[in-house]
């Protein structure tokens, strides 16, 4: 490690330089917009951004004045990691919080709905929870692992200096700043796309910084080929910064105010809009966990990947595959036909990459299955893959158009979401978790199995009665639109079809909550694990700079 | 003249997509399966398993 | 020399990827921009009012699209329910578009002209009250709250910026404008109905005389969705309607 350790501090001082110049200017432009914005919205965004500018730069200069911080002494950066998973859990049941609320409010309006406090309103709080769970918990999630897996697969430190922790932080002070203009009304009205210009270009910035780091990280490995997890994070991290500056192209009002209009409109917009979104689901929460998956299946359970071959197939495929998807929201909308068609064979198509990848995931069990019996975390990430599965079934079937005549604007739709959102992402990151927290922290095991079983089997529970009771509250939904009566008129006011999701949205409410329940325990499982006693030797081995 | 030129657009991306992804699937199959990779891929799968000890 | 040729491919790498996706999407999207083949021609589309701008900012502060959809898809029972199903002109002038993606609610792209003022007042205030059912929302504050238009004209001016076609004229009388929609009595009316047609509603839309609250702004902008497209002029299977 001593050729790491000496190119290191020849190159790297000048991120100590230029990072924190830049939090010098962004905390400069958030006091700028917070005395001189005339929208007091607008106004506690400043003073939001430049408190987590200065946060930052307490931090920075907390950890590296006079001093090299120990962590940038070891072979492998882990400390950043070590953050993001604790950031992973906070926003994790932050979000799904949220996500109980709405379900709540949904369920019991007279309760959960207060006429003094507009800002708890679901049209508010909506927005709050999706970009909570998928970029907050999924974001963080995502930049911990890919930054453990790519130093692992490379034998090489993370590159930049300080620029990981940059990107950290960078990154959890846009989910500050969009989840806080939720709350205030600040949004661009784009599912997924909510945040607005300034919390736009600020994200920009850090995902330059997250792309320098990977790539710097591959570029200096000691390792010949790149391992194909990697090529999973870097496609999603590449298309992800495409898709993000296309669909947020937009003219501010003025630059001291949030409002700003999308440069494009009508259909433009929405199809632009949906090839981001689509492409959010195919490259964020697929792409991205996928990398998790090639990563963590093989490492736990302790053989290589089913077929490699079989992954680069399934990596060309499915990345050409999905971008091509996005229209598939759109069916017999005023888009055009042929981009209606286009967008539903491509999605039908869609179903083969990602059964390959299911395969490929599944198989690397094969001749020791009986892992999955004894060991909950590696059956956690195994059915992870099962769910991915299913929904990337139930996902070209929907893109149909027939079905989707039925299952479009319903809860259906809803619950396809979650079957893959918390069936194939959560798990797959809670397994990926439960890996990292005992490797990262020198720990030999996990503080207790049995509560990993009690995690699994509620949260499943959870997830089963989520699902099942949108399937049937949508097609439900989608069959009283479209019923006749016998004089030929429609049968049900929209009312009507409204009072009679009451009891599945209960239902829905009772598997979101077993869901967080389950995460509830899995912090509580995490804490116990990382504050029991001193590391044990076989730990040791699984961490390298332990042992050095 | 600009409604023609739509209708262009629209016949050559038709009819370009198709090929361009056959030829895409092509290209990574028979790299992916090309003999000589074999061996190469192989190794390849079994990164996860050599960091430690360093 | 080896180490060269891996920093080489981690590049080719990343092209390759960037080829393989930006191809893909630009040649799905790009055709979209050929407006002529994409739009329809018809007859009463227009900008909207200052006002009706102020209220469609509101709607989508307020994340109404969450719920309520704004386009009606060309299946029998939506045409049936809803009104004639929702052509791309309608939605033109919206940047971004608000088609939304649920129903939780009702889909709003015609429901202009279908209840009164006074119902979206009650309805806003507390759905419960006209709809037993309802799951919405209240959002009594709308009626509360002094609409903040010192913005007016720079919003026109970033619309047009990104080709809303205003005309210099409407920018100049963006704020006069949206007072008189809410004045029927006043002196602004026969300008604001000059620059945007006779179609235009006015009147006072929340109730409260002298005052102009975010449920003024918000219902003008409601009680205009869907009325603007003459349909009686309108061809669905004219050739160059098709596509």
């Amino acid at each position: 490690m001593q050729t790491a350790a000496s190119e290191a501090s020849a190159s790297w001082r000048i991120d100590l330089f230029v990072l924190p110049l830049i939090l010098g200017l962004g905390w400069l432009a958030g006091i700028l917009e917070a005395a001189r914005s005339p929208d007091p919205a607008m106004a506690i965004q400043g003073w939001t951004f430049a408190a987590c500018m200065m946060g930052i730069g307490v931090w920075y200069l907390w950890s590296y004045a006079g001093r090299t911080p120990a962590d940038e002494r070891t072979p492998y950066a882990n400390d950043v990691v070590k953050a993001g998973v604790i950031a992973s859990m906070f926003w994790a049941v932050a979000g799904m919080a949220v996500g109980l609320i709405l379900a709540l409010q949904l369920s019991f309006p007279h309760w959960f709905y207060f006429p003094d406090v507009p800002w708890t309103n679901f049209g508010r709080l909506r927005p709050l929870h999706t970009s909570a769970v998928i970029f907050a918990f999924g974001g963080n999630v995502l930049i911990a692992t890919s930054f453990y897996v790519v130093q692992r697969t490379s034998r090489a430190r993370l590159w930049g200096g300080s620029l990981p922790w940059f990107v950290f932080w960078g990154y959890n002070t846009f989910i500050v700043l969009a989840g806080t203009g939720y709350l205030l009304g600040i949004t661009q009205s784009k599912e997924y796309a909510e945040p607005e210009w300034y919390a736009d270009i600020w994200l920009t910035l850090v995902w330059v910084c997250y792309l320098l780091t990977f790539l710097g990280t591959i570029i200096k490995r000691r390792e010949p080929h790149i391992y194909v997890a990697n090529w999973f994070y870097l496609s999603f991290i590449v298309t992800i910064a495409m898709l993000h500056i296309v669909n947020n192209l937009s003219w501010p009002v003025s630059l001291l105010e949030s409002q700003s209009y999308s440069l494009f409109s009508g259909v433009q917009s929405a199809l632009t809009q949906w090839w981001y979104g689509h492409n959010a689901v195919g490259f964020f929460l697929t792409a991205g966990f996928l990398g998790i998956m090639y990563y963590f299946i093989p490492k736990r359970a302790e053989r290589p990947i089913y077929s490699y071959r079989l992954s680069i197939v399934h990596f060309w495929s499915l990345i050409f595959i999905y971008i091509w998807a996005g229209p598939h929201h759109l069916l017999y909308t005023a888009l055009p036909e042929w981009a209606q068609t286009l967008g539903m064979t491509f999605s039908v198509i869609l179903w083969m990459p990602s059964w390959g990848g299911m395969i490929n995931g599944l198989m690397t069990l094969s001749g020791a299955w009986d892992k999955l019996r004894t060991d909950p975390v590696l059956r956690m990430l195994v059915v992870s893959v099962a769910f991915y599965g299913m929904s990337t079934f139930e996902g070209p079937v929907m893109s149909v158009k027939t079905v989707n005549a039925l299952s479009h604007y319903t809860n259906w739709t809803i619950g396809h979401v979650h079957s893959g959102a918390l069936g194939w992402v959560a798990y797959v990151s809670f397994g990926a978790i439960y890996c990292l927290v005992p490797w990262l922290w020198g720990k030999k095991t996990l503080y207790s199995n049995a509560l990993v079983e009690w995690h699994f089997w509620i949260s499943t529970l959870g997830i089963v009665l989520y699902i099942t009771s949108m399937w049937v509250a949508g097609i439900m939904q989608g069959l009283m639109w479209r019923a006749y009566n016998e004089f030929g008129f429609l049968e049900y006011s929209f009312a009507e079809a409204v009072q009679a999701m009451h009891p599945y949205y209960i239902i829905r409410a009772i598997g979101g909550g077993l869901f967080l329940a389950g995460v509830l325990i899995m912090v509580f499982n995490l804490w116990k694990t990382v504050r029991q006693g001193a590391p044990a030797a076989a730990a040791a081995a699984l961490v390298p700079e332990a042992a050095e | 003249m600009e409604r023609w030129a739509f209708e262009e657009v629209l016949a050559f991306t038709r009819s370009w997509d198709a090929v361009y992804f056959t030829a895409m699937f092509v290209v990574a199959a028979i790299y992916a399966y090309w003999p000589k990779n074999k061996a190469k891929f192989e190794a390849a799968a079994r990164i996860p398993f050599e960091d430690e000890g360093h | 020399m080896k180490h060269e040729k891996f920093e080489r491919n981690s590049i080719l790498l990343l092209v390759g990827i960037l080829i393989v996706v930006a191809i893909g999407g630009a040649v799905e999207i790009a055709p979209l921009f050929w407006v002529n083949g994409t739009i329809e021609k018809i007859a009463g589309m227009r900008p909207y009012t200052p006002l009706e701008l102020e209220g469609q900012k509101i709607y989508v502060s307020e994340g109404c699209n969450v719920c309520h959809s704004q386009m009606i898809r060309s299946l029998r029972d939506e045409v049936e329910r809803y009104g004639h199903y929702s052509l791309a002109a309608e939605s033109m002038y919206d940047h971004p578009f608000l088609w939304g993606s649920e129903r939780t609610g009702p889909d709003l792209a015609r429901v202009g002209g279908k209840y009164s003022d006074q119902w979206h007042l009650a309805h806003l205030a507390d759905p419960r009250s006209v709809v037993p059912e309802s799951i919405m929302p209240p959002y009594i504050h709308l009626e509360e709250t002094d609409l903040d238009y010192s913005d007016i004209k720079e919003m026109l001016e970033a619309s047009r910026d990104v080709g809303v076609p205003y005309t210099d004229e409407q920018v100049a009388h963006a704020r006069e404008d949206l007072e008189a929609q809410v004045n029927p009595d006043g002196d602004g009316v026969d300008g604001l109905k000059a620059r945007y047609g006779a179609k235009v509603s006015v009147r006072d839309f929340a109730g409260q005389p002298g005052r102009i609250t975010k449920a003024d702004a918000l219902i003008a902008y409601l009680q205009m969705l869907g009325t603007l497209v003459d349909f009686k002029t309108y061809q669905a299977h004219a050739p160059e309607n098709r596509r």
